[in-house]
């Protein structure tokens, strides 16, 4: 990763101004529209959940068959809408993920032609060794993000998390969406031997949609962190600020 | 930088944000122009999905072991009107289906005779919009065949179902396209787990439409009709779930 040579643009942003061109627009448009796709898919998935809230695992499960999971009625003011209406929420949620699947296509191809999935998020096998794990670890305790001699890069807990959200978290949230679908199965019955029936399905969308949940709290925690200011407008404007402490 | 926006800043802004995002979800589902966008959802999953399969996709079919040793009824559970009541002490004898709307041959058709009509056996899961999944076993006539019998005539574009089941003092309705309506697996299944269909599963005679959720799974039919609009039934939406809750009439997903 040392050794990997800046792109002369990068070069030449660098020493002169302190403001590097970061995010593609292709990045930026996904980020809000995603932004707003997972804040409905979520806030309507969990108002859905409250119609059944049992989960199980296996090709069937009801109200007599065992629930590996129960809980209580997620509260109004996190719920679209508000008070109970699964007819509203479906159609906030099956609306949604339209937008949610598609822009995760388009994205993907955007990002394969624009190379910033080869160019950023490539995890290089170096960057697994042992020392370069910890030493990157050492680093983000530090609250140090950026490598100084290469401040575009994403070091490798960034890499890793990205490339797990998009390309497995997202992609599952879709597949075990679809296969909740009764149309869909008849259309693609591969779904459910991939996933283990309907109702494992419909747990393992709720598991991913936690940990995506998970993956949200933390990012905007890091956002916080590293300067939300910087950050925000990089993720608008697609310029950034190098930190100064690590420039 | 940061101190333009302080941390504590962001966070009560992301949080009263987030409320008022919420907040303003319910007002956009209220706004008449607004709603038409978010129920285009429907029609585009509808057009997804049917490009998607064939026709004559069939939905998966289990073998017996694989069935739910106890399948739960749901929605009415027995119509107790003194109709319904009458017809049940008289084992059905006297109930007749009635096929009509827009077809050449209107029938009447008991049970008897809905008995000796070629009847398919399927295994298959049982989907509630509300997300739990119970595996039966149905069987009974294709609905085509009956369709076929009565002899749709070229303007007919949906099937309806009226049941026995009483919702607000209405007489439950569902309906369905041609494309469903002729599927192999869409039957009027008569008898579940290899006995007579029971009350609380919709005794006589309950529609099965495997590529779709379980509110269009009408119980207790009485009459079918061929129809060229929904505008005609119920508030115009085709069911009475569509009607009164704005389910989607398209339940594929």
């Amino acid at each position: 990763m040392d050794d990997a040579p800046l792109s002369p643009e990068a070069e030449a942003a660098h020493p002169p101004a302190r403001v590097i061109y970061r995010h593609r627009l292709a990045t930026r448009l996904w980020h809000w529209v995603n932004a707003v796709a997972i804040f409905i898919l979520l806030g309507s998935g969990l108002m859905i959940f409250n119609a059944h809230p049992h989960l199980y695992w296996g090709i069937y499960g009801a109200n007599y068959d065992h629930a590996w999971l129960t809980l209580p009625q997620w509260p109004g003011w996190l719920t679209i809408p508000a008070n109970y209406n699964l007819a509203i929420a479906r159609r906030w949620h099956l609306l949604f993920a339209l937008v949610f699947a598609f822009g995760l296509l388009l994205f993907m191809t955007a990002s394969l032609i624009n190379r910033h999935f080869q160019r950023d998020l490539r995890v290089r096998g170096a960057e697994l060794k042992p020392r370069n794990l910890r030493h990157d670890l050492l680093e983000h305790i530090a609250l140090r993000f950026h490598d100084p001699k290469d401040p575009r890069a994403f070091n490798i807990f960034q890499k890793l998390s990205y490339v797990l959200v998009i390309f497995l978290l997202i992609p599952l949230m879709i597949l075990t969406g679809l296969t909740m679908s009764p149309a869909m199965n008849a259309a693609w019955p591969w779904l459910l031997d991939l996933f283990g029936g309907r109702q494992s399905a419909r747990s393992i969308h709720f598991i991913v949609a936690a940990a995506l949940t998970g993956f949200t709290v933390v990012h905007l925690a890091l956002v916080i962190i590293a300067g939300s200011w910087n950050e925000v407008r990089s993720m608008i404007t697609g310029r950034w600020t190098v930190p100064e402490d690590e420039a | 930088m940061s101190s333009i926006i302080t941390r504590r800043g962001l966070l009560t802004g992301a949080v009263v944000g987030g409320a008022g995002l919420l907040a303003g979800c319910d007002k956009v589902a209220n706004d008449p122009s607004l709603r038409k966008i978010l129920f285009s959802g429907e029609k585009m999953n509808m057009g997804l999905q049917r490009a998607l399969m064939n026709r004559d996709a069939l939905a998966p079919e289990f073998r017996p072991d694989q069935m739910s040793p106890i399948f739960r009824t749901n929605g009415t559970r027995n119509p107790n009107t003194p109709d319904y009541n009458a017809m049940l002490a008289d084992r059905f004898g006297d109930w007749r289906l009635q096929v009509g709307g827009l077809v050449t041959r209107p029938l009447s058709l008991s049970l008897a005779q809905i008995r000796t009509i070629p009847a398919r056996t399927q295994i298959t899961r049982h989907d509630c919009v509300e997300g739990w999944s119970a595996i039966g076993k149905w069987h009974g006539p294709m609905l085509g065949t009956i369709l076929k019998a009565a002899g749709l005539r070229s303007d007919a574009r949906y099937i309806v179902f009226t049941c026995a089941d009483l919702f607000g003092g209405t007489n439950y309705y569902e309906s369905i396209d041609l494309i469903d309506a002729f599927h192999p697996q869409t039957i009027l299944a008569w008898a579940m787990n290899n006995a007579v269909l029971d009350v609380g599963h919709g005794a006589p005679l309950r529609l099965r439409v495997e590529r779709q959720l379980g509110y269009k799974h009408a119980k207790y039919v009485m009459r079918i009709d061929a129809v060229a609009s929904l505008a005609g039934i119920g508030k115009g939406k085709g069911g009475y779930w569509e009607d009164n809750v704005d389910y989607d009439w398209y339940a594929g997903i």
